[in-house]
């Protein structure tokens, strides 16, 4: 039911695991299922330069934590800000409609850890 | 890869010796068993003989036996059948939360149609209290429907027990057998049941072969209406090859029913112990009254479909009752209903041993499952305890 890539991105993920010095962190909870993913970023300049994530939740979910925290290193906090579900689905080659709301979860996070870090540098 | 199959619950592999048994059904011996000639004198006769064992494995009558399609079917036929032939007496059904969905819906189906149900609560082993059925009966009481043995998390219920209220009521009492005939030993006449429903594939039959046992002298409307199969309660050609199946694999069951209990027990106990050494994983279900291959968890601050993924990668199949791996994103009504919360509901895993499971294939899961939880923990954020869980993400009980 999944794609190659997502499998890929479930059996190994990339990024795993908490930053104890990271610039901004999101947490975003699953209204639908119950689940919750962290997203950590580390800022330097107005762009990404590392990100790691913990998750809790179906495979979806921790393929796409693993796929956002890797498209968002490098890039700048406005183009961060661009990645939405859709996008990230289809960086993950889709995903089964009933799992389209796991991507929005990676997508909320990732906004929430910018909007965390902008906060938190005061702008 | 080897594979191992710990998914019994769902469905059985077709027993080599069953499919034998149904070959010639499906080639030279096709004849339609209404029809008067040879073939379809032979077919009536191998539908007859398959009647007979099907009968013997739950110690009923073969003209107690009507052939369904399905387990589904046989419920539905059990709980429409019944209330629209004794609705003249009243309108009132008394089931459990953890019946199959099968009997859940037609509940529903029958309450919008006029009937009154009540779906009586579990204790947290997902038992049925027998002093609830008894609080719950009206005047208008006509039918119990209680499951036998829960597929989710292995309970048997106290099927005997409810089965004396009934009697002292004249009540009807059916009960869904699917999880139990074939794994249990199961007696109608020791039950006290009324109806009971059960199904081929859960025994090394082929699918498409089930049937409910109604006994002798009860009056049930038919859910198909047609020609005279099946007395003319449940018109259709018959799938003679699957029936013969099903009565090929009912006396297999027969014949092997302890010898096979015993040995996945046996295995389902190393399972079970093994799995509770790791941390934070907790048996759903009760510890005793449960089927004999059946083993359930909960296993916390990872999710279910998660660990299915991985465990499928790794070979073994099993299943789970977690929101994220049903099609409608709920947690399973079973594992609510025994008070799991929501959250460790989403790290429910099922696994169910059957008559190939072999002690290497235990040893290997053994040895992987504890990896594969780890390695989920690894990733999950609370792999220190539900810090922060509470109020912020396990508000969604549906
Ligand atoms: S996190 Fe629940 S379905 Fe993906």
């Amino acid at each position: 039911m999944y794609s190659a890539k997502v499998m890929d991105h479930f059996t190994n993920p990339r990024n795993v695991g908490e930053m104890p010095d990271a610039d901004g962190i999101g947490t975003e909870g699953n209204p639908v299922c119950g689940d919750v993913m962290k997203i950590y970023i580390k800022v330097s300049d107005d762009k990404i330069t590392d990100a790691k994530f913990q998750t809790f939740g179906c495979g979806a979910a921790i393929a796409v934590s693993s796929m956002v925290t890797e498209m968002v290193k490098g890039l700048t906090l406005d183009e961060a800000l661009k990645i939405t579900k859709a996008s990230l689905a289809e960086a993950l080659d889709g995903l089964p409609p009933q799992k389209m709301h796991c991507s929005n979860l990676g997508a909320d996070a990732l906004h929430k850890a910018i909007e965390d870090y902008k906060v938190k540098q005061g702008k | 890869m080897k594979t191992i199959y710990l998914d019994h619950v769902a469905t059985n592999p077709l027993h080599p010796e069953v499919l034998e048994a149904m070959l010639p059904y499906f080639r030279e011996l096709y004849g339609n068993p209404l029809s008067i000639y040879e073939p379809g004198l032979k077919a009536r006769e191998a539908i007859e003989k398959a009647r007979e064992s099907t009968a013997a494995l739950i110690n009923a009558k073969p003209k107690e036996i009507i052939f369904t399609a399905s387990g589904a079917e046989a419920n539905n036929f059990a709980l429409k059948g019944i209330a629209y032939a004794n609705q003249n007496k009243g309108k009132h059904i008394i089931v459990s939360k953890i019946e199959h969905h099968s009997v859940l819906n037609t509940a529903r189906f029958l309450e919008k149609s006029g009937f009154a149900v009540t779906y009586l609560p579990v204790d947290k082993y997902g038992l049925i209290n027998p002093e609830d059925v008894e609080k719950a009966l009206t005047k208008e009481t006509i039918l119990i429907s209680i499951i036998h043995a829960s597929p989710e998390i292995g309970a048997i219920e106290p099927i005997v027990e409810i089965s004396r209220i009934a009697k002292q009521k004249g009540l009807i009492l059916h009960t869904d057998a699917v999880a139990s005939v074939g794994n249990i030993p199961v007696d109608v006449q020791a039950l006290g049941v009324d109806l009971l429903s059960f199904t081929a594939h859960q025994f090394y039959g082929p699918k498409g072969a089930a049937a409910l046992y109604v006994r002798e002298g009860g009056r049930i409307v038919p859910l198909i209406y047609g020609g005279i199969q099946e007395g003319g309660r449940r018109a259709g050609t018959e799938n003679v090859p699957a029936i013969v199946g099903m009565g090929k694999a009912a006396e297999l069951a027969k014949r092997d029913l302890q010898k096979r209990m015993d040995r996945v027990k046996v295995l389902r106990d190393k399972l079970i112990t093994n799995a509770l050494k790791t941390e934070k994983v907790l048996l759903t279900g009760p510890p005793e009254k449960r089927l004999p291959g059946h083993a359930s968890f909960v296993v916390e601050y990872i999710e279910g479909e998660a660990m299915l993924l991985l465990l499928a990668a790794k070979g073994i199949y099993s299943a789970s009752g977690s929101a994220c791996s049903s099609k409608a994103l709920k947690a399973s009504p079973v594992l609510i209903s025994i008070g799991i919360p929501a959250h460790l509901a989403q790290g429910s895993v099922v696994f169910t041993l059957g008559e190939e499971t072999t002690e290497e294939d235990i040893n290997y899961f053994n040895e992987t499952f504890p990896q594969i939880i780890s390695r989920l923990r690894g990733i999950s954020p609370y792999a220190k305890g539900w810090e922060g869980m509470e109020g912020s993400s396990c508000t969604v009980q549906k």
